[in-house]
């Protein structure tokens, strides 16, 4: 079934800019993202939005439709209404950069300063042994595609955006959750995580975790059993205690903090 | 400083052009790029990746099945011997001798590696890299992530290059590669442009490494994303480097056809690896009818045999559906040709009436998720309707097999755009591994031809700079002459090619898709682009659309010339495999005047007598 769309689109640059009309032929089946790439074939060749793989698998076509965050290569058509508008903008929490494309710098610049695995020699054999389910979370954690949706809708930076220097965000939560609860990893980044990745500022409204298109369980897999980790390292008054008169925690031994 | 962005300070219309000097530039950011970058760099490189998107989002990320290599963790029988067999049947004994036993006796090596960097595999309940079965592989091979390996493979070597402090300059397209007139046409480096200001980039470099994928995007129905331009292939011929095997294009068996959103989208072979079987509208588990002699001894022809086979690999032989692609592709197509297809025109491919719910979800997480979100289907209950896609090109720029150098000094080709090693049809799986054995190579060979320069430079002519540069900015000056929309022209060419140059050829299409071609060549010389030179999708695509009708030429102009059927090549007029040909390459370089490529036969290098035995013994 073929109908015509009504668009509304934010066009502009840093300068500024505004919501334009636009009428779109579409089909049963279609996604925004082919409404938009048919305004861009057919009236507005210069439209600019980022897009890859369109299949849900990169996390390029991130927007806000209809005010919601979302990938717009994911985002049906038949969620609508089709007397209904559908509008467009860029998400808010970055700068613009032209139309729906916007200057995500932020997320790499945080990513310069994430720990990394650091392993012990492999096996005799010269492979690793992990079980599955040591595995299982990290590899929930992983099938992040950085779409940043999830910093997009943090209100810790959307709505204030000075934190942005002190707070790396729920996508990378998951790296340092992952790094802490990988099986074989030799390091404590306990203390990073609360000083450096401003883990602290994060106040569990989930809202990360409602706009995952991966549906990975960002507050409750990743960052509340970090704050917890964290929290027992600083703040439990046994622990610190146990660490004054040289009593350790074992489950930490394989692990030098950083 | 790890990613780069566009100086502040660079006028974008004044013509200046923002200058860097590197020992190795790698163009592209996929498995390949990103791997030889490290190696370059662990070699002591001064080291830049350039790449047209953003990092972590080059076509890797949609591998779904896994990375084949012998590491023998469910099988001990498995070694590369058997590996390398099987990759040389699967291309029909067309590969490349040497780049297809490096490949089977290194990859081990590089996905454990890659575990060292923190990338975490499925298990075996002994805890090792578990592996999957899928089409071509005698023993289950892949070391996978569910059905999302490319996007493990591709977000541990993009947190390695972070972690290594490598430069990349993302958004950034290359134009043009540059040799070094003084210097026997050497590479001396590549210019581009700032994808979100238009302003011009160069790069003063002795070694270039093109790790710029496929060109699938010139295909309708494709599983490619939008930078499948062959950028690479249409540069390096550009700088004079030959092409091989450009006539050998893989059609996925297995792309979704409904809805028309999604049309070409993937479903990994995982699906048939892990028990899923192919029918037709009449229920019928058609396979069988289409075991190719080739392959009859270690196929199975009953489904008792083929459905005891995932489990006692030692005694029963592989099922049908996991052949090949090529011979899966060709029979699904034979089907709905013969008018038992789908609702939408495919088959069925079936795993809901095979696997538990329960299985599926684990195994096959982002198909379950792909056809859910986005046709409304539960592949747990029902069969999915697929039919055939555009790939993957086994076809690129021919290149030495120990240190992928092209026949430019100083110019490499790693993974899709580099040629030889897949033959005339590439296993599943194997596209992984040759990422990330090549891209090594690639960069320890580009990083040791650097070192070993004796102070002698090459260095950037200024006068090729200019060129490249008015080339780049001729379809938005706007003369007036200019009438033709760039969307519409790759429209028309990807229609072209998917009618004429497809999954089954004839010499009259071919030679109609190649006069389609030259057409719009010239109409490509009349682009009317609106907008400026700030992020303008229309004016990117104007600018690539000049490589994918170059590699398009290459394609029709290669099949036409080769008169059999084998692998990703099907004539329909010359059925079944010519002796003679088993024995040629295709190379294609470009011609004198620069606006077309000519043809050559040359003959494939011959293997050692200890390897070719592996194909005399009985199976």
């Amino acid at each position: 079934m073929a109908y015509t769309l009504k668009m509304r689109l934010w066009r502009g640059d840093r300068s500024g800019g505004d919501l334009q009309d636009f009428d779109v032929e579409v089909e049963a089946g279609e996604v925004v993202l082919d409404a938009i790439h048919r305004v861009q074939a057919t009236q507005a060749g210069d439209l600019a939005v980022r897009w890859n793989c369109k299949a849900g698998k990169c996390g390029s076509c991130s927007a806000e439709v209809n005010g919601r965050p979302r990938l717009m290569c994911m985002t049906r058509l038949s969620d609508y209404d089709p007397s209904e508008t559908i509008t467009v903008t860029p998400m808010r929490t970055f700068p613009v950069i032209r139309d729906l494309v916007t200057d995500v710098s932020y997320n790499y610049e945080k990513a310069k300063e994430l720990p990394y695995a650091e392993l012990p020699p492999r096996d005799a054999d010269g492979k690793r042994r992990m079980m599955q389910e040591d595995v299982d979370r990290g590899q929930e954690f992983r099938k992040c595609i950085e779409c940043f949706l999830c910093q997009n809708t943090c209100h810790v930076v959307r709505d204030h955006d000075g934190n942005k220097k002190n707070f790396a965000g729920p996508r990378f939560f998951l790296r340092y959750a992952e790094l802490d609860m990988h099986p074989l990893d030799t390091v404590d980044r306990r203390r990073v995580t609360r000083e450096q990745a401003g883990l602290g500022y994060c106040n569990i409204t989930k809202c990360c975790t409602e706009v995952c298109p991966e549906g990975i369980h960002i507050t409750d897999n990743a960052i509340i059993p970090m704050k917890e980790r964290v929290a027992d390292r600083t703040y439990d008054p046994l622990v610190w205690l146990g660490n004054k008169i040289g009593i350790r925690d074992k489950d930490r031994d394989s692990r030098a903090e950083l | 400083m790890t990613d780069t962005s566009p100086e502040t300070t660079s006028a974008a219309g004044t013509g200046e052009t923002e200058k860097h000097q590197y020992d190795v530039v790698v163009i592209g950011a996929g498995g390949s790029g990103l791997r030889a970058a490290i190696a370059a760099h662990d070699a002591g490189a001064k080291v830049a990746v350039v790449c047209k998107s953003l990092l972590g989002k080059a076509h890797t990320v949609m591998a779904e099945g896994g990375a084949a290599a012998a590491l023998g963790n469910l099988w001990p029988e498995d070694n590369w011997q058997v590996h390398f067999r099987d990759t040389m049947r699967g291309g029909k004994m067309l590969n490349n001798w040497r780049m297809a036993h490096l490949h089977a006796q290194e990859a081990p090596e590089r996905v454990l590696e890659l575990e060292d960097w923190g990338a975490l595999f499925d298990r075996t309940k002994d805890g090792l890299i578990s592996q999957r079965d899928f089409g071509g592989h005698r023993y289950a091979r892949l070391a996978h992530v569910g059905d999302r390996t490319g996007l493990e493979m591709i977000r541990t070597l993009q947190q390695r290059t972070v972690q290594l402090g490598i430069d990349v300059f993302m958004e950034c397209t290359i134009t043009e590669l540059l040799t070094d007139p003084a210097g026997n046409g050497r590479i001396s480096g590549a210019v581009g442009y700032w994808r979100e200001t238009g302003s011009f980039i160069s790069f003063e470099a002795p070694a270039v490494v093109l790790a710029t994928g496929g060109i699938g995007k010139s295909f309708k129905v494709t599983s490619n994303s939008w930078e499948y331009t062959g950028d690479g292939h249409a540069m390096a011929l550009r700088a004079g480097a030959k092409l091989i095997n450009m006539e050998f294009v893989q059609f996925h068996p297995t792309g979704m056809v409904w809805p028309p959103s999604v049309k070409g989208l993937l479903v990994t072979e995982s699906v048939r690896g892990d028990g899923g079987i192919l029918k037709n509208s009449e229920g019928k588990r058609f396979m069988f009818d289409y075991i190719p002699e080739f392959f009859k001894a270690e196929t199975a022809d009953n489904e008792a045999e083929a459905d005891r086979w995932y489990e006692d690999k030692a005694n029963n032989r592989r099922p049908p559906e996991l052949l090949p692609r090529d011979e899966v592709a060709r029979a699904i197509n034979s089907e709905i040709k013969a008018g038992r297809g789908s609702e939408h025109g495919g088959v069925y491919l079936d795993i809901a009436s095979r696997r538990t719910p329960e299985f599926i979800r684990k195994r096959l997480p982002s198909m379950y998720h792909q056809f859910k979100e986005l046709a409304d289907v539960d592949i747990t209950q029902e069969p999915m309707e697929i039919g055939p896609t555009c790939h993957y090109v086994m076809g690129g720029v021919e290149v030495d097999p120990d240190t992928q150098m092209s026949g430019v000094e100083g110019l490499y080709a790693v993974g899709e755009c580099s040629g030889g090693m897949h033959g005339s049809n590439r296993l599943g799986g194997n596209s992984l591994s040759d990422l990330l054995v090549f891209g090594k190579r690639a960069g320890d060979a580009a990083a040791a031809y650097v070192a070993g320069l004796d102070g002698t430079r090459p260095t950037l002519p200024e006068a090729g700079v200019q060129a490249a540069q008015e080339l780049a900015l001729s379809p938005l000056l706007g003369s007036g002459a200019g009438t033709e929309n760039p969307y519409t022209i790759q429209q028309d060419l990807q229609q072209t090619m998917n009618d004429l140059v497809g999954i089954i050829r004839t010499r009259e299409e071919l030679e109609r898709s190649l006069a389609e071609i030259e057409k719009l060549k010239d109409r490509a010389q009349h682009l009317a682009v609106t907008g400026d030179r700030q992020y303008n999708p229309g004016w990117h695509l104007a600018i690539d659309l000049r490589n994918m009708l170059l590699v398009s030429e290459c394609i029709a102009k290669a099949a036409l010339e080769r008169e059999e059927s084998r692998g990703g090549h099907t004539r329909d007029d010359h059925p079944g495999f010519d002796e003679r040909w088993g024995t040629l390459n295709i190379a294609l370089s470009i011609n004198s005047a620069g606006d077309g490529v000519d043809l050559a036969t040359q003959p494939l290098p011959v293997m050692p007598d200890e390897l070719a035995a592996f194909f005399q013994e009985d199976h």
